[in-house]
């Protein structure tokens, strides 16, 4: 089993730590992972992306060009990678940022307005946790235990209080119908 | 100790500390940045000595100074600014000095790009500075291989008192993958030729490379070149991938490999019989893995981040004896698994004739 | 009794320097100073290119041959190897120090680097054969202004001491001559202090000394000890440029 995940959006949203989290839970959970964050000044306000691979095999390229798990968190973004997802794979929207529908009809799609969400919580720089809660949640992945493990690896110590609101985040998405 | 996920420029940079690596100079250039920062944090904690040069030549020839002293020691940079330090590398050479160099490519020539790339290979392998001498060149392609050939790159430029350079492409120094950091105390090498002051018991000792003697200048470089038959004889690695039955040689070097190495998977399921020869030294080059792959097939594809500058080795190799075909990107772009299988089942079709 | 002798920090290679040449006395100079502060065990000494290319065979310390101008970055990298027990000096003439190397020598002086520094001007560039140096004066003759150094073309000498001496970082800075033997003797004294500094930690000290080169300047020894004093030193003013432990700067 291989899951190919691409993140993109734009620099700043997080897209980066929430892929850090990804591969956290997957080598934690004995997988083989990378993670490869796009970089240079189109990180700066541009698009950014994120590609992250958890398998059961060892990894060979570690460039996702055909996502089975796509989260788009701006519409340049959607724009650019709707096409590029696998037949059969899943795309996920920030449906406050992004202001169309997929068009793809070979694919499942799920609109959450995360960014919304993490404003009205007060947790408002962590849209992009509450779409990684979500995603976790339709792959069958939102084992608890895991998530806080995965969790604890990528929030600093010094911080508890980030644990807990990106704890929250995860759980609203998962929790979001 | 267990794996922990890192980039790959930081367990390069880790890896160099578990090395025995206590000083580092560098100058900022994307995208090897996090190996400066990395040992900005770490070396004043243990010791350690962190210092950002004025330029890349100054980096270069701080490295020369302690390395003049028998201490460890390291510059890292990208493309541009190791065209900086090619003077500091042919000087390194000819004081038969020990070091170790990473360039995490980029995209040139001249200012270039900042996405990865492996268009300094002829740099790495033929021409890093002037005069006759080689580097020990090592290709990694994953993070786990970024810290163990930093550890194996200190031990070889130690061992036969020459630089080591890991050339890296932007992808390996970016990506994150989980990565085992060897702990052991790092190997011992005679270094009584080192400069550490007389302490009024020995004749002094001189570090350098000048020899106005053309006949000593002479002894001096084939004697040097003996030490490289030497390690081309013992120090060659290659990583041989689903080779025992091919009959189509795929040779591809870092990200590239990577790369390559979905697309033989999915050429396989097609039933075609294509394997890799992965270059884990490029100087040493892997001429017997060649070789031997030209014993049993008919066609090689290179997959290269450039035009093609691993093309003639291959070619040297094998003695021309079979086509070398090309997949390449280039200017910062990487191929693609299609791209890579795509040539690969044109070779397969059309019986290995080169275009 | 023995009332003049070789400095031990001296090998017996013979020098190469040409008739008249003034390096020898710096070179002396610099082992007196090693001999009187005790340290040739310590000490290792980074020769630049240039003339004093081969001052790695006459001194009796470790040495190390550096890449043109490069010298003030490996010494940097001798000293923080071994700071502790390790004296480290480069000796360096003006093209190397004052041209190709200006980076090196203005950043080792920034971060009051613990070193000691010999610059050797003598506004040439004597090893190539009597080229325009960065120290050349206005109107002087060498093989590449052989119509005299126009300044319109070429622009004006760089005053290495002055220059520095805006910095914040560097502890020591002063302009000596060995044209006479007044000269040399508080050539000798600035050069022990260099070294001194270096001991007590107190950071990077150069010491620039006014020379001269028979030679490529087309006179005689006495001619050119004349053309020091007549020429150079007015342009060159000696001096402390910098001494921030005595709270004094020009």
């Amino acid at each position: 089993m291989t899951h190919q995940f691409l993140i993109a959006g734009f620099g700043g949203q997080g897209l980066l730590f929430a892929g850090k989290f990804m591969v956290n839970k997957g080598m934690l959970e004995g997988k083989e992972v990378t993670w490869l964050p796009s970089y240079g000044p189109e990180m700066r306000g541009g698009t950014a992306n994120c590609s992250v691979i958890i398998s059961d095999e060892p990894v060979g390229s570690p460039i996702v060009d055909h996502p089975d798990v796509l989260m788009v968190m701006n519409r340049p973004s959607l724009d650019k990678y709707e096409s590029a997802v696998q037949p059969g794979g899943m795309i996920f929207v920030d449906s406050t940022l992004i202001d169309r529908r997929v068009e793809r009809t070979d694919v499942t799609t799920f609109y959450v307005p995360a960014t919304a969400m993490a404003s009205e919580s007060g947790i408002t720089t962590l849209a992009n946790m509450i779409l990684t809660g979500k995603i976790l949640k339709e792959l069958g992945q939102f084992d608890e235990a895991g998530v806080e493990n995965a969790l604890r690896k990528v929030v600093s110590a010094k911080h508890p209080e980030m644990y807990e609101i990106n704890l929250k985040a995860l759980t609203m998405g998962r929790d979001y119908e | 100790m267990s794996k922990v996920l890192m980039k790959g420029n930081e367990a390069l940079a880790e890896a160099a500390i578990k090395a025995g690596c206590r000083h580092y100079f560098g100058y900022p250039i994307t995208p090897q940045t996090e190996v400066a920062a990395y040992m900005a944090k770490r070396m004043p904690k243990i010791g350690g000595v962190f210092l950002q040069a004025e330029s890349e030549i100054a980096a270069i020839n701080m490295v020369y100074g302690v390395a003049s002293a028998g201490l460890r020691a390291m510059t890292s940079s990208s493309s541009p600014g190791i065209s900086l330090k090619s003077e500091g590398l042919s000087y390194l050479a000819g004081a038969d000095l020990p070091a170790l160099v990473v360039n995490v490519q980029r995209g040139g020539p001249g200012l270039g790009g900042i996405q990865p790339s492996q268009s300094d290979y002829y740099q790495a392998t033929r021409g890093a500075g002037h005069g006759d001498f080689h580097m020990i060149v090592l290709a990694p392609a994953s993070v786990q291989e970024m810290a163990d050939l930093t550890m194996k790159g200190f031990d070889l430029a130690d061992k036969y008192r020459m630089t080591s350079m890991i050339l890296a492409d932007g992808t390996m120094g970016q990506m994150m993958e989980p990565v085992e950091i060897r702990e052991s105390a790092p190997n011992q090498y005679d270094k009584s030729w080192a400069v550490t002051g007389t302490d009024m018991k020995r004749k002094h000792n001189i570090v350098n490379s000048l020899s106005l003697d053309p006949y000593e200048l002479e002894t001096f470089n084939f004697e040097r070149y003996e030490r490289y038959r030497k390690i081309e004889e013992t120090e060659t690695m290659a990583e041989e991938y689903l080779m025992d039955d091919a009959e189509i040689c795929v040779a591809a070097f870092g990200i590239a490999a990577r790369v390559a190495k979905n697309a033989i998977v999915e050429a396989r399921r097609q039933g075609v019989k294509v394997g890799m020869v992965r270059p884990i030294t490029l100087w040493p080059f892997p001429k017997a893995a060649m070789a031997r792959a030209a014993g049993h097939c008919r066609a090689f594809l290179s997959v290269e981040l450039n035009m093609g500058q691993m093309v003639d080795d291959i070619r040297l190799a094998i003695e021309c004896s079979r086509p070398v075909a090309l997949c390449n990107r280039a200017g910062g772009i990487i191929p693609s698994s299609e791209e890579v299988y795509k040539r690969i089942m044109e070779i397969a079709q059309n019986g290995g004739a080169d275009k | 009794m023995i009332v003049f002798k070789k400095p031990h920090a001296l090998t017996d290679a013979p020098l190469h320097y040409c008739p008249g040449c003034t390096h020898g006395i710096v070179h002396r100079l610099v082992a007196q100073a090693i001999d009187e502060l005790g340290i040739e065990g310590r000490t290792i000494g980074v020769a630049p290119v240039g003339c004093a290319v081969m001052a790695y065979n006459y001194f009796n310390c470790d040495m190390v041959e550096a890449a043109h101008g490069r010298a003030p970055a490996v010494a940097t990298g001798l000293k923080r190897a071994n700071p502790e027990k390790n004296i480290v000096f480069s000796y360096q003439g003006d093209g190397d120090l004052a041209s190709i190397g200006t980076a090196e020598t203005v950043h080792a002086a920034a971060r009051n680097e613990n070193i000691t520094v010999i610059f050797i001007n003598n506004a040439i560039y004597g090893m190539t054969g009597g080229q325009m140096a960065p120290t050349s004066l206005p109107g002087q003759v060498t093989q590449t202004s052989p119509y005299g150094r126009d300044v319109t073309v070429c622009g004006y000498p760089v005053k290495i001491c002055e220059m520095l001496s805006s910095l914040d970082g560097p502890e020591y800075l002063e302009r000596v001559a060995v044209n006479n033997v007044k000269n040399v003797l508080a050539a000798g004294r600035a050069i022990k202090k260099a070294f001194q500094n270096q001991i007590d930690g107190k950071g990077f000290s150069l010491i620039e000394v006014v020379s001269s080169c028979p030679t490529n300047w087309g006179m005689t020894p006495d001619k050119a000890l004349e053309w020091v004093e007549e020429k150079m030193i007015p342009y060159y003013p000696l001096g402390v440029y910098k001494d921030r432990s005595a709270g004094e700067g020009k």
